[in-house]
């Protein structure tokens, strides 16, 4: 298990045309995963399969657990085992998995969770598109945190999320979910894959401090502490329990407002760097579009064709979910007289972004529920109206 | 050159599903355009209708799913009666003629391309080799989707080494049937 350094990633450098969770498969093994613990579920099972074909060539394990419960347990048993490591799910699957995420996020444990998300609530559309988890994704677990969520649009960006995915888990030590949906899960597309050198892979800090002397829950300004992995000959503490810089619980209210302010600042502090969007158009907007995923392709092509017919609409696509960009929206807010929400929920981006404009512009949603996708030109007749 | 949408359609086993696949790696890979290939997923594509739709555009592919055909390649009685209401009007169909009984909803075809594929693969001793055939004759029937010198690229990557030989004996056949009248 401690040989993980002298591994060398397999990249698969080239033009292939294959799907988004095979591409986001690939992109966890660029980034150095090797651990897959899961239970298959659709529409992510291409995932588990694959890595199941995978993990073992390259000297990685691929191992489906009796439940996802147990499946997100073994993930963060590896990575405190030193190895990265993964599970890929859909809502319900990730519904059984909120539990241990929390614990994850309490005891900083790099991994990724890829949620390919179908129609809910509950085991609701199994084959069919939903983006009705990013709530979940923010708040699923109990207790205050902040957490990474990463949202692709097209087969490439499957591979290169799931790689970032990785780094930022292990740059700032927490479970990391990439929400996928069912359309860019299952469609095929042209993925390149660029030479292992070019590609930015992250590890984790390792402590250099002796180990008699180490603290592993103590952060330096990063506030993002050093880890070392179990056998190594570091004091390896993991408790769920409000912890001190020793790793031993510490019930009391002051450790509470440390850990859970470091936990959350952790994040808070380094927002910037890990809020991608792309701006399309926005420069003389009057509307703006805000979208994610799936829709926010429907969402680019509405925004073409209101162009051609002289109105001014742009689009800023969040490929970052979480943390969620309030700064920019708020500038848009002072630009534009109106921001319209494509999104295939009942409204879950919307109302952060009615959060974040402030009272400053006007927000409409344009709900898909699960099952179905935006049309541009269904978006075109949301942005024309009125 | 704007969107084009084709699908194709069979039934499970006929390969349908590769027919998408190949046509569009050919295009995305091979042809400097952008291609979206999606299949039917759901609880019905267990041995009843199959079917793989490819979008071709040389800009961004916004939707990613075809509506309006201008393509249809039916290799199935269940999938032409099943998908020939999303023809477009003017839109262009090749038909399995062995296996697909056509009625007055393929009026709206400007073109109807027929082939015995079925019958020609089995001259070449296996059924299987049916989808290939269709895609010859495709390829020698419409210059819009796929060239052959970019089509035969990828299947000589993506077909089984084994199988290589007798698909392009089927799409040379296919390439070359005359239809009948």
């Amino acid at each position: 298990m401690s040989n993980q350094d002298s591994e060398i990633p397999v990249v698969l450098t080239g033009q292939h045309y294959t799907t988004g969770n095979h591409a986001a498969a690939e992109g966890s093994i660029a980034a150095g995963c090797r651990f897959f613990g899961g239970y298959p579920i659709t529409p992510s099972s291409e995932i588990a399969e694959h890595m199941a074909l995978r993990l073992p060539k390259i000297n990685g394990n691929f191992l489906q657990f009796e439940d996802e419960i147990a499946s997100i347990a073994g993930v963060l048993g590896a990575s405190w085992g030193g190895v990265k490591s993964m599970t890929a799910t859909s809502g319900p699957g990730y519904s059984l998995m909120v539990e241990n995420i929390g614990l994850g996020l309490m005891t900083e444990t790099p991994c990724v969770i890829i949620n390919v998300q179908r129609g809910g609530p509950s085991t609701g559309l199994p084959t069919l598109i939903g983006q009705q988890d990013i709530m979940q994704a923010r708040w699923g677990s109990h207790g205050d945190y902040e957490i990474i969520a990463l949202s692709p649009s097209n087969v490439q960006e499957c591979f290169d999320l799931a790689l970032e995915a990785f780094n930022f888990s292990e740059q700032y030590r927490l479970p990391v979910t990439l929400l996928m949906d069912e359309v860019i899960g299952h469609m095929s597309e042209k993925l390149i894959v660029p030479p292992k050198e070019e590609l930015t892979i992250i590890s984790r800090k390792k402590p250099t401090d002796p180990p008699d002397k180490h603290l592993p829950y103590k952060a330096d300004d990063s506030l993002v502490p050093p880890m070392a992995t179990a056998g190594e000959g570091y004091r390896v503490m993991v408790t769920g329990l409000t912890h001190d810089e020793r790793g031993y619980p510490d019930l009391s209210p002051e450790a509470q407002d440390k850990a859970v302010r470091r936990i959350n600042d952790k994040i808070r502090l380094n927002k910037d760097k890990i809020i991608k969007l792309e701006e399309y158009m926005l420069d003389d907007a009057k509307t703006a579009l805000v979208s994610f995923g799936t829709s926010a392709r429907a969402a680019k092509g509405a925004v073409n064709r209101a162009r051609k017919k002289g109105i001014k609409v742009g689009l800023l696509r969040l490929i970052t979910l979480w943390p969620f960009p309030d700064e920019k929206i708020d500038q848009l807010a002072d630009q534009v007289d109106k921001i319209i929400i494509p999104e295939i929920n009942y409204g879950q981006v919307t109302r952060e972004v009615e959060r974040a404009v402030h009272g400053k512009t006007e927000v409409k949603g344009d709900f898909r529920l699960g099952g179905a996708i935006h049309t541009p030109q269904e978006i075109l007749k949301e942005i024309e109206r009125n | 050159m704007g969107r084009v949408e084709v699908r194709f359609a069979g039934f499970g086993g006929q390969g349908i599903g590769l027919m998408g696949r190949l046509v569009g790696e050919a295009v995305a890979l091979y042809e400097g355009k952008n291609s979206v290939m999606t299949q039917s997923y759901g609880p019905e594509s267990r041995g009843g209708a199959s079917s793989a739709d490819v979008v071709i555009d040389t800009e961004d592919i916004d939707f990613p799913k075809a509506t309006d055909l201008d393509y249809f390649v039916v290799m199935s009685e269940e999938a032409y009666s099943k998908y020939i209401p999303r023809l477009k009007k003017g839109g262009i169909l090749f038909v399995e003629e062995g296996l697909v009984t056509l009625d007055e909803q393929a009026d709206k075809a400007k073109k109807i391309f027929k082939i015995p594929a079925t019958k020609i693969a089995e001259s070449l001793g296996s059924r299987l080799y049916a989808n290939i055939a269709m895609l010859g004759f495709l390829c020698a029937n419409t210059k819009e989707i796929v060239s052959e010198e970019a089509l035969l690229k990828v299947m000589k990557t993506k077909i089984k080494a084994r199988f290589v030989e007798k698909n392009l004996i089927a799409f040379q056949k296919g390439k070359e049937h005359q239809q009948e009248g």
